[in-house]
């Protein structure tokens, strides 16, 4: 057992209050999540009702493209949303049973970076650059675990040894400029991972990486959480890491989960046209001359939603029942839903 | 998990170092280490197989000069095959200083140090490599946005660096550039009209002013955007719109080359492939040739004829694309390549993976010799002495800047 877990049965945050975990419950369960940003240019629905589970050890992606939920689902579920403007308006956030989003706001910041803790994708910005890096790690133990100043720093090495960083009880007092782009991003999960928690988020945690770099970090982030049996929800657009590394995806369009199943299933047969499009569209560095095909036209503005299916005006199987009635979740199978109207007629390519 | 570890690759047979190739020493008298850098004889047979076999050598010797009158004479088309761009030797050293009154030099940032290259007709020409490694350094050096250290860039056989004024002026118009971020490279405060058309208030030669609001419409609708659209700014349109409009700005003048610097890296993947479409439709209709900088190794696979794989200032790897991804022989190429997460889950762990270990060393500082060593799991001493030149190796008809250059395919799974 890691020494970060090992300290943290020391002293257990109080949860005055607040109501019994259930073990059997799943560790996180998100249901019918509803935010909203209100805006002066009209109410935006970010986030429209997402629902999936995450299990303990299990991964499940999000995916989607910008602007089209992902982060801001991580933020209600971390309970750092940006309010005002934005606003959660229903839904819940279960862990182990206990619906976050009904907690006071203490209960709350207890359960952060303990139970979720978050990985974000400008490790830079992250970071405080008037601190160096070990105070930084330190104060998550002094401030959460009452640590002196010297265990602090002590366990700050250790944290900077566990994501790999060489010499570091050297690099310990170094500021985050001094740290390369994939090091400061190490940094940024030793932060994380500081109060051993159960559930790691990663927003694009690579995406502002060089490829050998994000290699790196990846292999990294899967052998911790193996270690830790942590559930890891990595958000990202890239089609190549889910399939390296998820077990679940959920495909996000516009606010909405518009596909979800096992990763295997989803690239062997997508169950909805906006899916199969982004597989069809991008290059494989392992194929020759492949063609292209395009999704035409742009996401639709969230403060003016196209009436019916929202990715109608893009789809290539669009019918006049898809201008009219948005699509609900059809169950495809055991796992997997798709929120399109035809999902039985989509065909792999 | 059967991801390897570079260290747990097992070493490969080495081939005979050539000993006729190996520069002497590290560095010339000037302190500049030329070693990556194949002179002009060297770049010849670089290129000679670089290609599949469809050119002919091309450094120096054969090149026609094209005498040029200041005004404006439409330029003779080339035949595709001929070098409309050629790169010899090319340095861009930053110098560091010190002291605030006397300012002392007390080093160099050597961003480009000694770069080949040769671009044909209708060709493109990928440049791939991680994040300050000089891939955009070459790209301003090409443009005229930064001044050689040393060394010559021609087009269609002029020297830009030893051209000036008008000449100079005349010969640019050949080479226009796409930047990265759509956001950020177009002026908020200029109209589209204003914005695409205003290469012509420079080359005033080029379309006469009655006809230049004609003129950009008709370049509107060459990148697929509404003609009517002239009036309006940049923030009415999307990243991928805003892409086509620094396109279209491009095109203005009628050049033959492309310099694009990550045109589509900001881009999300939906969009991404309309603009890499149109790139290569683009590319068609008009004969251009495109240098294209790019770290998303899938997206150059899909539009590169020929490949230059950079690290640290220097090319290590160079010639045809296709056979650079299916058997790199330098062994950043192949570590570059295998870390490239493949859409596929079914391949999952069955990539021959190469994670490297460390960071890239500073350009201020690089090792001596091969530049790669510091991180390199087949370095061996002669890799810090001698520094390997970029040339065609044993078993592999493009060129390879390692002593040990082997084949090694990473990119498919390995059943
Ligand atoms: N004006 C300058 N003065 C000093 N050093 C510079 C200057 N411009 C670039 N450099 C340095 O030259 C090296 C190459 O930079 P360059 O911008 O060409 O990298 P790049 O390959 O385009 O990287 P990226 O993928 O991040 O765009 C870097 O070490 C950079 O810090
Ligand atoms: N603080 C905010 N104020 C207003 N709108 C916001 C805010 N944060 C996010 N949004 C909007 O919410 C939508 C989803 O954003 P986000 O979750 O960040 O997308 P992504 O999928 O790229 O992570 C976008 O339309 C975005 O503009
Ligand atoms: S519901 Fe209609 S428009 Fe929406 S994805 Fe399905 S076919 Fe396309
Ligand atoms: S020459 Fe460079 S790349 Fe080749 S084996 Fe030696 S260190 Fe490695
Ligand atoms: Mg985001
Ligand atoms: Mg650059």
């Amino acid at each position: 057992m890691s020494i970060v877990s090992r300290m943290k049965k020391q002293t257990a945050p109080s949860t005055s209050g607040r109501p019994e975990a259930d073990s059997s419950a799943p560790l996180l369960e998100v249901e019918n999540l509803q935010v909203e940003f209100r805006t002066r240019d009209g109410v935006a629905k970010a986030v429209n009702g997402v629902t999936f589970t995450l299990e303990a050890g299990r991964t499940r992606a999000i995916l989607g493209e910008s602007g089209s939920g992902k982060s801001v689902t991580a933020q209600a579920i971390m309970g750092i949303l940006d309010s005002p403007p934005g606003y959660v308006t229903g839904g819940a956030v279960r862990h182990r049973g206990v619906d976050m989003l009904k907690l006071n706001r203490e209960q709350r910041r207890l359960m952060r970076g303990s139970t979720v803790a978050m990985i974000f994708q400008d490790a830079l910005s992250a970071l405080n650059p008037v601190f160096t890096v070990g105070f930084q790690l330190g104060e998550m133990f002094r401030v959460h675990r009452g640590m002196s100043r010297k265990d602090a720093r002590t366990k700050a090495i250790e944290l900077l040894d566990l994501v790999r960083i060489p010499g570091a009880a050297q690099r310990v007092d170094d500021y985050p400029h001094q740290f390369s782009g994939g090091m400061r991003q190490r940094v940024m999960i030793a932060m994380a991972l500081a109060l051993d928690p159960e559930i790691l988020i990663a927003d694009e945690p690579t995406t502002a990486l060089d490829v050998t770099v994000q290699a790196q970090i990846m292999k990294l982030l899967a052998e911790l959480q193996q270690e830790r049996s942590m559930g890891l929800l990595l958000i990202t657009h890239d089609m190549g890491v889910v399939a390296d590394v998820a077990d679940d995806i959920s495909v996000m369009y516009a606010g909405r989960v518009v596909e979800q199943a096992p990763v295997s299933e989803i690239y062997d047969a997508p169950a909805h046209p906006y899916t199969k499009s982004l597989l069809e569209s991008i290059p494989r560095v392992d194929l020759r001359g492949q063609e292209l095909s395009v999704i035409k036209g742009l996401p639709p503005t969230l403060t003016a939603m196209p009436p019916g299916c929202s990715f109608a005006p893009r789809c290539y199987m669009a019918r006049e029942k898809c201008g009219q009635e948005a699509p609900p979740a059809f169950d495809v199978a055991a796992d997997r839903i798709s929120r399109c109207h035809y999902w039985d007629e989509v065909h792999p390519a | 998990m059967s991801k390897k570890s570079a260290k747990d690759t097992p070493r490969e047979e080495n081939p005979p170092v050539d000993a006729a190739v190996v520069p002497d020493g590290t560095g010339d008298a000037t302190g500049k280490d030329t070693g990556a850098a194949s002179p002009a004889p060297d770049g010849a047979a670089t290129e000679a197989t670089a290609g599949d076999g469809a050119g002919t050598p091309a450094a120096g010797a054969t090149v026609t000069e094209t005498p040029r009158a200041s005004e404006p004479v439409a330029p003779p088309v080339l035949d595709k095959g001929e070098n409309v761009l050629e790169v010899r030797d090319l340095v861009k050293h930053f110098p560091i200083t010190q002291g605030i009154v006397l300012r002392r030099k007390v080093g160099a940032v050597q961003a480009v140090d000694g770069i080949n290259l040769d671009l044909r007709r209708g060709e493109t020409l990928g440049i791939v490599g991680e994040s300050g490694c000089g891939k955009s350094t070459l790209a301003k050096l090409l443009i005229g946005l930064e001044r050689p250290t040393s060394g010559t860039i021609k087009v269609r056989g002029q020297d830009l660096t030893e051209l000036r004024g008008g000449d100079l002026l005349a010969a640019r118009r050949n080479i226009q550039m796409v930047f990265q971020d759509p956001y950020t490279s177009l002026n908020p405060r200029m109209t589209v009209g204003d914005l695409i058309g205003e290469p012509f208030e420079i080359h005033t030669d080029v379309v006469p002013r009655q006809g230049r609001r004609q003129r950009v419409q008709e370049l509107l609708d060459l990148v697929g955007l509404n003609p009517d659209h002239i009036n309006r700014y940049p923030h009415q349109f999307s990243g991928g719109q805003r892409q086509r409009i620094g396109i279209a700005r491009a095109l203005a003048l009628e050049p033959e080359v492309l310099l694009c610097d990550e045109p589509v890296s900001a881009l999300d993947v939906s969009i991404q492939a309309q603009v890499i479409n149109l790139l290569e439709k683009l590319q068609d209709e008009l004969g251009l040739s495109y240098l294209f900088i790019a770290h998303d190794l899938s997206v150059v696979r899909h539009i590169a004829d020929k490949l230059g794989v950079m690290y640290l200032g220097r090319v290590v790897e160079y010639g045809n694309a296709e056979e650079i991804y299916e058997a790199p022989t330098h062994p950043y190429t192949q570590a570059l390549l295998s870390a490239v997460p493949v859409p596929d889950p079914k391949l999952r762990g069955m990539r021959d993976e190469i994670v490297l270990e460390g960071d890239v060393p500073s350009p201020a500082n690089p090792p001596s010799g091969c530049r790669f060593r510091t991180r390199c799991w087949k370095a061996e001493d002669v890799c810090a002495e001698e520094t390997p030149l970029l040339q065609v190796r044993e078993n592999s008809r493009h060129a390879s800047a390692c002593h040990f250059a082997q084949k090694r395919d990473v990119v498919h799974g390995s059943a």
